[in-house]
């Protein structure tokens, strides 16, 4: 037993790599919602000191004054819609790719996939130009279709691996029982892909979400249509001396809150949908 | 009657997707490559044909090549770091427990560091440049320049010094991305039959020879995959450097890459067409490297 590692002593060492990193995360995080609280002179001042009171004007400032409310009520009708039309349009393409046999599956399915390995920058301007072509530049429909388009490449790679996996004996009952095939699908394939469909789902929340550069490019005008990070990008541009920093890190919380409470409550699927999609 | 039934139902489910894809995703990566051999600013109503000069004016551009160096640098050090600390971090969560009682196991609390190295991933790119822009400043107001102070030292100027701009660039880079590679990682590793470890921890191996003798070989593929992943993103950069860095690129170019000039060159300058020859040349960049990583890493696959 002499060249056994002594687990004392190598598990102590895992936990303060471990910890380190832990903490290399957390502390950034906790000191901009700290950050939040603290006036102009406190933001310019010692960074490692708490705020001298719990300021939640800085946050009603945020939301009002710097248009961050708008900037959040976009995102969210943006990302609802666009979320529901990749998931609608996404697992109908899949569905039929993965399970109908017919001239050209093979290719449009290729056509599909391809998309994930393409630069976006490489369309991003031409992209630009088909947008305002359909007169849909700043404005909500135009960027939810983008995104649409956008996502997918991801969406139906994802969903047609996971209907290649359900079982044929229940579409053919359902034949049987005299179900169409549009019916067979949104009534009996859909339920029985539920876990799947929640992991891409949530996937493209987050990532439609996050998005910065299509809205960049697509609402370039417009500041009532801007979505969250077009918002906070452009407040920490401008912010000089003048500016209002503590109204900054408000907002910055503001988009941050939300989306680790989603990631918190979701983190089982998220990591798990991560781990099925690494093994295929 | 059945035959036509199945063909109206796959059209109609086809139809809206294959549209939207075609219209809005493969129609402007093929103008991409027609624009690029032309010198459109975006207005004019026919674009003038130029043939290659978008692409002889690109490889006598500074900027250009300044731009494939930053691409060059983060690509040679960023998955490198990301993929060491992710195995090592995976590696200490799944196993790291030591071999007490019956085989291997992942060290105390390991969901919770799972869950905390994940967050940074969910959180937007440019809402993370932000962040670290403010963690960065360059006075006592600065997090990290606040604590190098109060230790006596002299504040340290994170992104306006030209030859630091760049690491620190990378640093947030790694910070963001590691803990996608940690759960990664895990998932692989926790499809290591476990009597693998436990059959080489009885033969005496210790904790060394597990990782680099069982893990990574083990682990190859979902490494190459990540390597891949890494490699793309390194020609990305775009939100990060718009955002983090001092005038989106510098100071002085030192952090500038090519979406962000693409971005500027089409957008700010309306230069339609050498923006495109820029986009062209990202995509043959990152096709070459994605190419060559999958050719030069292929083995044969290690049964289990």
């Amino acid at each position: 037993m002499r060249n056994k590692p002594k687990p004392s002593a190598l598990s102590g060492l895992s936990h303060v790599a471990l910890a380190v990193w832990a903490l290399l995360i957390i502390l950034p995080l906790l000191w901009t919602f700290l950050a939040a609280f603290k006036d102009n002179t406190e933001i310019f001042g010692d960074a490692l000191q708490f705020p001298g009171a719990a300021r939640w004007d800085n946050w009603a400032r945020a939301w009002e004054k710097a248009h961050v409310g708008q900037y959040m009520i976009n995102t969210v009708i943006v990302v609802f819609f666009s979320t529901l039309g990749t998931m609608l349009f996404g697992s109908m393409a899949a569905y039929v790719l993965a399970r109908y046999k017919f001239v050209g599956s093979k290719l449009i399915y290729l056509l599909f996939v391809s998309g994930m390995a393409f630069p976006v920058f490489l369309a991003i301007t031409p992209l630009f130009f088909v947008v305002k072509q359909v007169g849909l530049l700043n404005s909500y429909l135009g960027l939810i279709i983008v995104y649409i388009a956008y996502s997918l490449p991801f969406t139906v790679f994802f969903l047609a691996a996971f209907f290649r996996t359900l079982p044929e004996a229940v579409a053919e009952a359902a034949k049987i029982d005299g179900a169409s095939h549009t019916r067979t699908f949104f009534q009996v394939m859909l339920p029985m892909a539920k876990p799947g469909l929640i992991s891409i789902t949530i996937f493209n929340v987050l990532g439609q979400w996050n998005q910065y550069l299509l809205p960049l490019a697509l609402v370039p005008a417009d500041r009532s249509k801007w979505v969250i990070t077009q918002g906070i990008a452009d407040i920490s541009t401008i912010a000089g001396y003048e500016a209002d920093w503590p109204a900054l890190f408000a907002a910055m919380n503001l988009a941050i809150i939300p989306v680790l409470i989603v990631y918190i409550i979701f983190q089982r699927q998220i990591q798990s949908g991560l781990g099925a999609g690494a093994l295929k | 009657m059945e035959r036509l039934r199945k063909y109206g139902f796959v059209l109609g489910f086809l139809a809206v997707p294959v549209t939207l894809y075609v219209v809005f995703v493969i129609s402007p990566y093929i103008q991409a490559f027609q624009l690029s051999l032309t010198s459109w600013n975006g207005y004019q109503a026919n674009p003038a044909f130029v043939g290659f000069e978008n692409f002889t004016r690109l490889f006598n551009d500074e900027v250009f090549w300044n731009a494939l160096r930053t691409h060059g640098i983060v690509l040679l050090v960023m998955p490198l770091v990301v993929l060491a600390l992710a195995l090592v971090f995976a590696f200490l969560l799944n196993l790291g427990g030591g071999s007490r009682g019956a085989g291997m196991r992942g060290v105390w609390g390991s969901t919770f560091y799972k869950v905390v190295f994940f967050a940074p991933q969910v959180l937007a790119v440019a809402i993370v440049g932000v962040l670290w822009k403010a963690i960065y400043r360059p006075d006592e107001s600065g997090v990290i320049n606040g604590a190098v102070m109060k230790l006596g030292g002299e504040p340290i100027g994170w992104m306006s010094d030209p030859n630091l701009a760049l690491w620190s660039l990378i640093a947030v880079m790694v910070w963001q991305a590691v803990g996608f590679y940690v759960v990664l990682f895990s998932a692989g590793m926790s499809a290591i039959p476990k009597d693998y470890f436990e059959a080489a921890a009885l033969d005496g191996a210790g904790r060394f020879t597990l990782f680099f003798r069982i893990t990574l070989p083990l682990l190859r593929d979902t490494i190459q995959v990540g390597w891949v992943y890494l490699g793309i993103a390194a020609f990305d950069c775009f939100a990060l450097v718009q955002v983090l860095t001092l005038d989106a690129g510098g100071p002085d170019g030192a952090t500038t890459v090519l979406p962000v000039e693409i971005f500027k060159t089409a957008f700010s300058y309306s230069k339609v067409g050498y923006a495109s020859a820029m986009g062209v040349a990202l995509f043959f960049l990152t096709i070459t490297f994605a190419v060559l990583t999958l050719r030069v890493t292929r083995r044969e696959k290690i049964e289990m």
